[in-house]
Formats: structure tokens, C-alpha cells, sequence
């Protein structure tokens, strides 16, 4: 632990940072127009504004937050099958603690279902939700399946494996990079680079960006999580803007490979397919969500009850601006709703219900739209 | 936010959870006494005819730990009180209930540390009660003390310094709504070591660390600060930790508070054990450490006299007052700025 933490310290060493600071500055002084700067990561929001990043940059460039949060861009319509199915089949719902909080299309989450007899039930693990299938065998269970490439391959072991008998899955999974690709196709918003994630390009490997580079090539640099990271992140971004030469680049060299973590993947691709799928906010993705291959299908909880996925325009509560924060066409303090109707204890909108959503990062941190600059 | 029908955890933490409980259920029946100060200043503890007077109740778990136990927890936390608005502690009432089946050789150890810890704070424990429930009725054991003291013998003293650099000094004791944009802000040593000692040894959580818990009266610290003079106000960052403390010093004296987390003492143990479970340190509670404010005038000599004493060493100056604002706000070790909010609750339960 202490090792590890040595280690973490330099990552956030403040010497380091000013000396990153100044050369940020200096870059931007030659970028005479305003640069913005999109990372598609909820942890990388958190360090953004944890650590304050968006208080030392200078005046035109700014970093603003994508869609980084599974909890966010789950579709509404998901939520309401899922309670209405397991309502109707009687069904145990095992779901993580940020998805439960989240709302259908009539304000209703997993957790105020409970009230309408729903047997919900929040672990921290999928090992967890194999415990209880097994100790509670005379129940049969569904497993709410949300999150990105990160933890997916999770489940697709699992069910190689071969999970309790009495388990089927709802597949919400959603694989990230065809929603940068989506994004640089963006016409209203100029986005001028791309923090580029982490965790999910350890998984996915920098490969698979290539393709919508090659159609649209912007500055991606893979970024890690602590702030020194994400200031050379930054710099690495604006050198390439400076010399207009784009390319994809690795910052984040302790843990992203270009070919990625290919067991995982090809764990995950063993049991699903991609296929094209509907993100809250932003609408129908070709080839971003994992769906079970058909042999699967006797534990897909889709196939079973001919259930269709949504591939309609999603709903959002009057009045919130999530759509927009979700693809970062504006910040949570531009919403009427941010921390007067909706704060963390009782959100409204998607991003303020898990701890990745950027309203929720923000709420957590009081950011007030005064503090966000000199 | 509503109050619920019942009472949680987190009312009993120390942050703002508990702070709505004590406005809206405690206040509403118990304040409007007229006293130098009353229960509404909701400070460290209140003064009537000259008379200082603090209560507490202990319940940690468990009841000895890495650096101390219950009763040097009881006397250390009720002089400090004392201590924080400008009193000296004299002397002190013990009331403990005890749950049917503890060992008189946990008692025996209690009490002794209850007469060592009093004599290290120059306080008499003059009366006292015990009583016992049936087991499960509560855990062990739980300590009251309560503590008498009068005018610290420095305090005026302390005070004629002060108005040497403020034009009008509208207070007589050293509350929470006394800062001044211009003033300093003094944090004694090290912070959470209290909070994470006693989760090391938690059941379930336990983990290795040579932490121990900060536990001691603050007697010396204070008499060198009082001494040096020029002290506004005086909290020790217990429950809810330094990020309750600033941000119920600002919202009483109105103003903002700025302070800077390079200069924030918290062992590397401390923060390491935070960054694995997902702890915030500003948030963990302390019991042998005080936050001073004093005029910025007199801040480095007070910092030094501070750092003289024992428990002193590590003292710093964290930050200041500020009147752009009134909230609280950290620059961070990479230069940036981010917001303090108040806690909802201690993050560790049952610390003290």
C-alpha cells in the first residue's frame, strides 16, 4: 500500500503541476482562438474538478465532460421494462446501488418500485449477485446489466462459467468507442480534442478509435486519472493542435495498450455482439451496445419475454438539461434544475443520480460558475 | 430537506444533518435563556455569570484503541471545550453507564486513565454517578463528562492584543463568529489520526498502521497561544473534522475561509489509509487538535509559540479569513480551487 502510494504522490506533485500549468499556458498563448477540450470519463470529471484543473487553465481553453457515466446515458424505457417485467414475472431485480437511484420514463427508479412490492436487491459485486442467487434458489433473479467495456467482460466470464440457474441478464452494456466516433461527427460543437478514457482503453485498446480518427482526425490522447495526468493529458492535446499534426497518443502508458486487454475483450465478445443501441441523450450509436449472441439466449432476459430494446428517442424530465450535459453541449450550472430542484439526495435528471454523472460531481463539490475561473 | 421521524447516524455526526437537528428540535424547546453564552451560539460551550460550562457524552467504539480509550477521551474532550471559548478548566462531573457484564479490570483501566488524563489537564473530577442496564441496553460503556472552568487567566490578556489590530472588538470570549477577513488560520499538528487509529482496530474494516490516536487536552497549546496574544477563536476538529469546523466558522461570522492544502499536516499513513477506503481526511475527526484563528499580525508568533509545545510541533498556517465570499475554499496542491462543503455527517461513526 505504502509502495502504491509513493507512487500516487508524484502524480500529484505540485512542482510538476506548475511546471505543466506554465507550459499549458504558454501553448495557449499561441492558440489564439478558444480550444475545447472533451474527456468522455466520470472518474476523469471527478479529478477535473477535485483538483480544480479548470481554475488553472487559461482563459480559452476549456475541458468539458462527455458522456461518461453508464448510470447516465442508460435509457429511461430500460428502466421502466425492467421494473414493469419483474413486477409482472416476479422477479428479484439485483442491481449496483447508482442504477436503483435512477428514473423511467414516468419518474419511477428501481428503488421506489420497492413500494409496488419490487424485491430489489443493491450489491457492490457480480460475485455478490451469484451469492445470492444461489442462497435464495427457490427466487428467480434478473441482473440489471449497466456499465461500459470496463465491465462487461465481468459478466461474460460469468456466464461462460455458467451462472445459478435461476439468474438471466438484462444487457444494458454499452461499448464506448463508437460514441467518441459519434462525437466527432458533431456539427454544433467544435470539439478541438479528446481526453480519451483510461480505464475503458485499457479494455478496448486504442485500436478500435482508429477507425473514426482516420474519418475525423482530432488530437486523443489516453489519459490516466490523477491530475498530473491529466495536465500532461492536456499538453500533449494542445502540442498537437500548436504543430497541427493529429495522431492518437498514450499518456496513460502504465495501463493502456494499443491492442488493449484483448482476453477481456474477447471474453466479452464470446457471449455478445455489437450491435447498435439507444444512449440517453444522444440516441441510437451503430455498434455500441454488447447483446448476447443467441446461444446465450435462455439466460438473455430480452429473448426470453420477446422483449424489443428501445431505439426511440429518450425522455427527460421538463426542464432538465441533461441531454446537453450528457454530449457537453453546455455545463450543469446552466440548468435551471441544478442544485434547486435537483440535488443529490432527490435528483431529477440521470447525471445527478450516480457518482460519474457530472451534475452529481459537481453537486459534491458546491461548483458555483464563479469559482470556475480567475 | 425534511427531518425524518427518526433519528439516524448521521444526526449524531457532527455535521449539517446534526446541526438542522439541534436548530430544529433542540433549539425550538431549550433556547431564549439569557446567559454571556447561550445555547443558540451553539459553541464549544456556554458561559453563565463567568462560568464556563461544557458536557459531553462519550460512546466510541471500541472503548480502548491505539493511543488511548474512553476515559482519557472523556476528560480530554470536555477540557478542550473548555479550552476553545477562552476558559480555563477547574473541574469536572463523571457520569457513566455501564452495561451488565463488563469486566471490572476494563473499568479499573478506564478509571485510571480518567485520573492520569485529569492530571495532565490540572482538572478534579469532584462527583460523579454510575448506573448499569442490562446487557445489550447499550455497548459497554458510556462516559459524560462535565466540565466547570472559569476565565482563562490569559484571556484579557489575549483579548488587549486583539484590539491593538481591530478597531471595535464586539465579543468577551473566543466564539466561532469572531473572524475577520485578515485573519489567520492556525491548524495545531497533524488531523485524522484519531479517526483512522480507531478504524484500524474496527471489526470488519481492521487493517495494519502505526497511526495512533491524537487523543490529549490542549492546555499548554492554548496557554502559549493566549500567551502570545492576538487569538479571535478557538475549535477543536472533532466530529465532521477540519471541513465542519471552517464551515461552521464561516457560516457564523459570515465571512469566507481560504485555505491551502499543501499546507494541510496529514501523515503519509493517514493518507494513504483515506485513499484506500475512500476517506476524505478534512473530514475525519481529531481529539488532541485545535483551530486557531488569530489576527494576521500576530500569526507567525503565535505559530511559533505553538510550535514549542508537545503537541504543537507540526503546527501550521493553513489559511486565512476572506471577504470575497462566504463559503469555504481549498486550493488544491495542483494550484486549483474547489469548494468545502459541510459534511452531512462524520464519515466514521461513534469516534468519540
Amino acid at each position: 500500500m505504502s509502495n502504491l502510494f509513493e507512487l500516487l504522490k508524484q502524480y500529484r506533485d505540485p512542482v510538476l503541476a506548475r511546471r505543466l500549468i506554465d507550459r499549458i499556458r504558454a501553448l495557449a498563448k499561441r492558440l489564439e482562438e478558444r480550444v475545447l477540450i472533451m474527456h468522455v470519463c466520470g472518474t476523469h470529471e471527478w479529478t477535473i474538478t477535485h483538483y480544480g484543473i479548470r481554475y488553472v487553465l487559461p482563459e480559452n481553453i476549456e475541458v468539458r465532460a462527455g458522456p461518461g457515466c453508464p448510470v447516465c446515458i442508460l435509457p429511461a424505457q430500460d428502466i421502466d421494462t425492467v421494473i414493469d417485467l419483474a413486477l409482472e414475472e416476479r422477479l428479484s431485480v439485483i442491481a449496483y446501488g447508482d442504477v436503483s437511484r435512477a428514473r423511467g420514463t414516468m419518474g419511477l427508479s428501481l428503488e421506489d418500485a420497492r413500494s409496488l412490492g419490487l424485491d430489489l436487491r443493491i450489491v457492490y459485486s457480480l460475485q455478490d449477485a451469484i451469492t445470492i442467487a444461489k442462497r435464495e434458489s427457490n427466487k428467480r433473479f434478473l441482473f440489471f446489466g449497466v456499465g461500459f467495456d470496463t465491465t462487461c467482460p465481468s459478466t461474460a466470464y460469468m456466464v461462460l462459467k455458467g451462472p445459478p440457474s435461476n439468474m438471466m441478464f438484462y444487457s444494458c452494456y454499452r461499448y464506448v468507442p463508437p460514441s467518441v466516433g459519434w462525437l466527432l461527427e458533431l456539427k454544433d460543437l467544435e470539439i478541438e480534442g479528446f481526453i480519451t478514457p483510461g480505464h475503458s482503453g485499457t479494455v478496448t485498446g486504442m485500436e478500435p478509435y482508429k477507425k473514426y480518427f482516420d474519418r475525423n482526425p482530432k488530437p486523443m490522447v489516453f489519459s490516466g486519472f490523477e491530475p498530473i495526468d491529466v495536465l500532461i493529458s492536456i499538453l500533449m492535446i494542445l502540442r498537437q493542435i500548436v504543430k497541427r499534426e493529429y495522431k492518437i497518443e498514450n499518456e496513460y502508458t502504465r495501463s493502456v495498450r494499443w491492442e488493449g486487454n484483448t482476453i477481456a475483450m474477447s471474453t466479452a465478445l464470446r457471449v455478445f455482439k455489437l450491435e447498435e443501441g439507444l444512449w440517453r441523450g444522444i440516441g441510437v450509436i451503430e455498434g455500441s451496445a454488447f447483446e448476447f449472441k443467441e446461444e446465450f439466449s435462455s439466460i438473455d432476459a430480452r429473448r426470453i419475454y420477446g422483449l424489443e430494446k428501445p431505439l426511440k428517442e429518450d425522455y427527460m424530465p421538463s426542464g432538465c438539461r441533461c441531454a446537453d450535459i450528457i454530449i457537453g453541449k453546455t455545463v450543469p450550472t446552466e440548468c435551471p434544475l441544478y442544485m434547486q430542484a435537483c440535488t443529490p439526495q432527490r435528483p431529477i435528471g440521470p447525471c445527478m443520480v450516480s457518482v460519474e454523472g457530472t451534475c452529481r460531481i459537481w453537486a459534491e463539490h458546491r461548483v458555483l460558475s464563479q469559482l470556475l475561473r480567475h | 430537506m425534511n427531518l425524518p421521524r427518526r433519528i439516524k447516524m448521521e444526526h449524531g455526526a457532527g455535521g449539517s444533518a446534526m446541526q438542522q437537528l439541534l436548530r430544529e428540535v433542540v433549539l425550538k424547546r431549550l433556547g431564549g435563556m439569557k446567559a454571556e453564552v447561550p445555547l443558540e451560539e451553539l459553541d464549544d460551550a456556554g458561559v453563565y455569570n463567568g462560568v464556563v460550562l461544557s458536557t459531553d457524552s462519550y460512546t466510541v467504539k471500541p472503548i480502548f484503541f491505539p493511543g488511548g480509550d474512553i476515559g482519557r477521551l472523556a476528560v480530554a474532550g470536555t477540557v478542550n471545550d473548555i479550552l476553545m471559548i477562552g476558559g480555563g478548566p477547574r473541574a469536572l462531573a463523571l457520569a457513566m453507564v455501564i452495561e451488565e457484564g463488563l469486566e471490572v479490570e476494563a473499568l479499573e483501566r478506564v478509571l485510571e486513565s480518567v485520573s492520569k488524563t485529569a492530571r495532565e489537564a490540572g482538572v478534579q473530577v469532584i462527583t460523579g454517578d454510575t448506573k448499569v442496564v442490562e446487557r445489550g441496553a447499550l455497548d459497554k460503556i458510556v462516559v459524560t463528562t462535565t466540565g466547570i472552568g472559569f476565565r482563562h487567566r490569559l484571556l484579557d490578556h489575549n483579548l488587549r492584543i486583539v484590539r491593538r489590530y481591530r478597531e471595535k472588538l464586539e465579543f468577551n470570549w473566543l466564539l466561532d463568529r469572531n473572524l475577520r477577513p485578515g485573519d489567520k488560520i492556525i491548524l495545531t499538528g497533524y488531523i485524522g489520526d484519531h479517526a483512522i487509529a480507531l478504524l484500524s482496530v474496527r471489526e470488519g474494516i481492521g487493517f495494519k498502521t502505526s497511526v495512533e490516536s491524537d487523543v490529549a487536552p490542549l492546555n499548554e497549546v492554548v496557554e502559549r497561544a493566549l500567551e502570545v496574544g492576538g487569538v479571535v477563536a478557538m475549535k477543536d476538529p472533532t466530529r465532521g473534522g477540519l471541513a465542519n469546523l471552517l464551515n461552521e466558522w464561516a457560516e457564523k461570522s459570515g465571512f469566507g475561509i481560504k485555505i491551502y492544502e499543501e499546507r494541510i499536516p496529514i501523515r503519509d499513513e493517514v493518507r494513504s489509509a483515506c485513499e484506500y477506503l475512500g476517506l476524505d481526511p478534512l473530514e475525519l475527526g481529531n481529539e488532541g487538535k485545535a483551530v486557531i484563528a488569530v489576527v494576521k499580525e500576530k500569526a507567525e508568533e503565535v505559530l511559533e509559540a505553538i510550535r514549542e509545545t508537545k503537541l504543537g510541533r507540526n503546527a501550521e498556517i493553513i489559511g486565512e479569513v476572506v471577504g470575497e465570499h462566504d463559503f469555504v475554499v481549498m486550493e488544491t496542491v495542483i494550484g486549483g480551487l474547489r469548494v468545502i462543503p459541510q459534511p452531512i455527517g462524520d464519515p466514521v461513526p461513534r469516534i468519540c
